[in-house]
């Protein structure tokens, strides 16, 4: 299913010179098609963040509509976006994102299991295997270091088998080595399972594993 | 993971804050129960000190006038000793507007064998009594033979069972229900029997007649007034007309009891309110905390998809499970502190304490358990609400 955003921008308030009010992300429009690698780079604080939000249904925009397959977002209702949300959307967010009273496996079941699906354990480890957190699969986010709660994450957002994958630095505390682990597990997942995945980071290395890439700098965002 | 197993976990991985919940609802509930069974067993005991004395107004010898020494005997069980000729009786029935004169006796037993405590021997008169004999008819049908007693709750002394006074061999043929008053430790029997009960007792030297001439004294008249009778005007009537003897309404014994009951029950109250108005904004800080702290985690759980909804019911759910916690451990700990040591309270109080029935008890406990779930819920409900309006992208950003 393609995800379509048409002229979407996020305003927010704050004193700025004449205006009090800033743009963090431009109008603009983006289409992520089934089985392709985009990847989004730039400065710190150029909008990134803020745009995948935007993807993910997570942040109403200010202006603009995203669209997934026929189902515009923002016009759905909290129940009926928060489950498109938990079946058609992987996200991947910045920063610390497990549930700290689960396990690391529970945590990577739990989005199959919120609306009462079967649980998939062998697909889940196998994923952590890949990511080579398997041996974890027990101890809890507490006791994991930054790189091993990313690749969680990774692992999580993969199980969920959505259409879409949206991720917001999945390798920023990672080595080179699981890096390359984790951003080809990425591409695998649109190459060979048709998804469409999003790739914000910082690494120059990604754009070889990207079909598209671009650049965002202060809101606005350009082919790179 | 259904969003109860979820609940679950997030109480049982993380106990330090749900026990701060649990707490926190423990002490409202045992403030609320405790104190609630605490009110309703004094109003339980005036209301049986009220039904006990029955009538509008007694009559005591002089001698016995300071109503202070009358009232001690109702509420603690001190022994009364204090004699009129019988005559007062009829004097009694001539004034007009008496329905009814009961008279009673009084004698202070030295330690019977069967009890530990001095106790209080009242003898009534079956045909003319109207106060005792509908309480004894609650656990024993029969009227009282002669050397048949029936014996206050307090009183160490089975049904079937001989005990001695002033060794006279007396049958207990029933025990009484408890008052909750002195009158928990009397013996009650007929006429006849107190009469053998005196005479042993003149011959042991304890003097009861007030005039040589006199077979028969008595120690109070209760009086029933007639419907349409002015009581204090009867009241005014009685003392003028019985020499050597006070009437006194009942309701001015009973009012020193009753004012210090609402003295108590306003403090009670007021103690209840003051602990709940302190818990329920050290509750709502509590969570309003514990939300601030769960902010990311709600977040996560709103990106994988969960609604406003289910998080509404998470959030419930554990506040539920706390609070029901809470209250039955608040409610256990209220149980066992206020039950065993009725007495010491009752002692301490100087007050008739009488324990509601087990249904109002369990009633009593049902509610407390529904209001510290209530209050739980609201204080949850507040600020989960709170957390619902913010967009989960502006959430996941606080305090990456
Ligand atoms: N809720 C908000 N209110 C006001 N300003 C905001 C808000 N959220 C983000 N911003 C601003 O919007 C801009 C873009 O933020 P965003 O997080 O999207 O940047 P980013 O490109 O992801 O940066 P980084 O690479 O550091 O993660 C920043 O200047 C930020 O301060
Ligand atoms: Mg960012």
């Amino acid at each position: 299913m393609t995800l379509q955003a048409e002229n979407i921008s996020k305003r927010y308030f704050r004193k700025t010179g004449a205006a009090n009010y800033f743009y963090a992300v431009q109008p603009v429009s983006l289409t992520l098609e089934p089985g392709t690698v985009t990847v989004l780079m730039g400065r710190s604080g150029s909008g990134k963040t803020t745009l995948l939000h935007m993807l993910a249904g997570l942040l109403p925009p200010t202006e603009g509509q995203v669209r997934l397959g026929d189902r515009l977002l923002y016009t759905l209702g909290d129940a009926a976006l928060s489950r498109l949300r938990n079946e058609r959307l992987g996200v991947i967010p910045q920063g610390r994102s497990a549930v700290d009273t689960l396990t690391v496996l529970e945590n990577v079941l739990l989005p199959g299991q919120l609306y009462g699906r079967a649980a998939d354990a062998g697909e889940a480890q196998a994923w952590l295997d890949a990511l080579g957190i398997g041996a974890l699969r027990d101890a809890r986010p507490g006791e994991l270091s930054g790189g091993e709660l990313r690749r969680m994450a990774i692992a999580r957002a993969l199980s969920q088998h959505p259409d879409v994958i949206l991720a917001d630095e999945p390798t920023g505390d990672l080595d080179d080595e699981n890096t390359a682990l984790a951003l080809s597990a990425l591409r695998g997942a649109a190459h060979d399972h048709g998804q469409a995945v999003f790739l914000v980071t910082h690494e120059a290395d990604a754009l070889r594993y990207a079909d598209r890439a671009f650049r965002m700098d202060a809101g606005r965002m350009a082919e790179a | 993971m259904s969003i109860f197993s979820l609940s679950r976990k997030n109480l049982t991985r993380k106990p330090g804050r749900a026990a701060v919940l649990t707490l926190l609802i423990a002490f409202l509930s045992l403030a609320v129960f405790g104190g609630s069974v605490v009110v309703l067993s004094l109003r339980q005991g005036l209301a049986s000190l009220e039904a006990r004395l029955g009538a509008d107004i007694i009559v005591v010898p002089s001698s016995a006038q300071s109503k202070v020494s009358f009232q001690n005997m109702f509420l603690q069980g001190t022994t009364g000793a204090f004699y009129m000729d019988v005559s007062s009786l009829d004097r009694a029935l001539e004034v007009e507007g008496v329905e009814k004169a009961a008279p009673q006796t009084f004698l202070a037993s030295l330690k019977a064998d069967c009890c530990s405590i001095k106790i209080q021997v009242i003898g009534i008169d079956p045909a003319a009594d109207f106060t005792v004999q509908p309480w004894i008819a609650r656990s024993y049908s029969r009227e009282l033979g002669d050397m048949d007693v029936a014996v206050g709750c307090k009183v160490e002394a089975e049904v079937g069972e001989i005990i001695r006074i002033y060794d006279q061999r007396c049958k207990v043929v029933a025990r009484l229900e408890a008052t909750g008053t002195g009158l928990d430790t009397a013996v009650y029997c007929n006429m006849d029997t107190m009469r053998a009960l005196l005479a042993a007792a003149e011959e042991k030297g304890i003097s009861h007649k007030i005039t040589s001439d006199s077979e028969d004294s008595i120690s109070a008249i209760y009086i029933k007034v007639q419907d349409g009778y002015d009581i204090d005007a009867v009241n005014s009537r009685l003392n003028g007309h019985i020499r050597k003897a006070t009437a006194v309404r009942t309701r001015s014994m009973i009012t020193g009891v009753s004012d210090s009951l609402a003295g108590i029950s306003r403090t009670v109250t007021l103690l209840i309110a003051a602990v709940w108005a302190l818990a329920f904004i050290i509750l709502l800080l509590a969570f309003v905390l514990i939300i601030r702290e769960r902010t990311r985690e709600f977040a996560v759980l709103r990106l994988l998809g969960t609604s406003r909804r289910m998080l509404g019911r998470m959030v419930l759910l554990e506040s539920a499970l706390c609070s029901l916690l809470g209250g039955v451990i608040g409610i256990g700990v209220a149980a066992l502190a206020v039950f065993p040591f009725s007495t010491l309270i009752e002692t301490s109080l100087n007050l008739p304490y009488l324990r509601p029935a087990l249904g109002v008890i369990l009633l009593l406990a049902a509610g407390t358990l529904a209001l510290a779930v209530i209050i739980g819920a609201l204080a949850s409900a507040g600020a989960a609400w709170r957390l619902s309006r913010v967009d989960p992208g502006t959430a996941l950003r606080e305090e990456n």
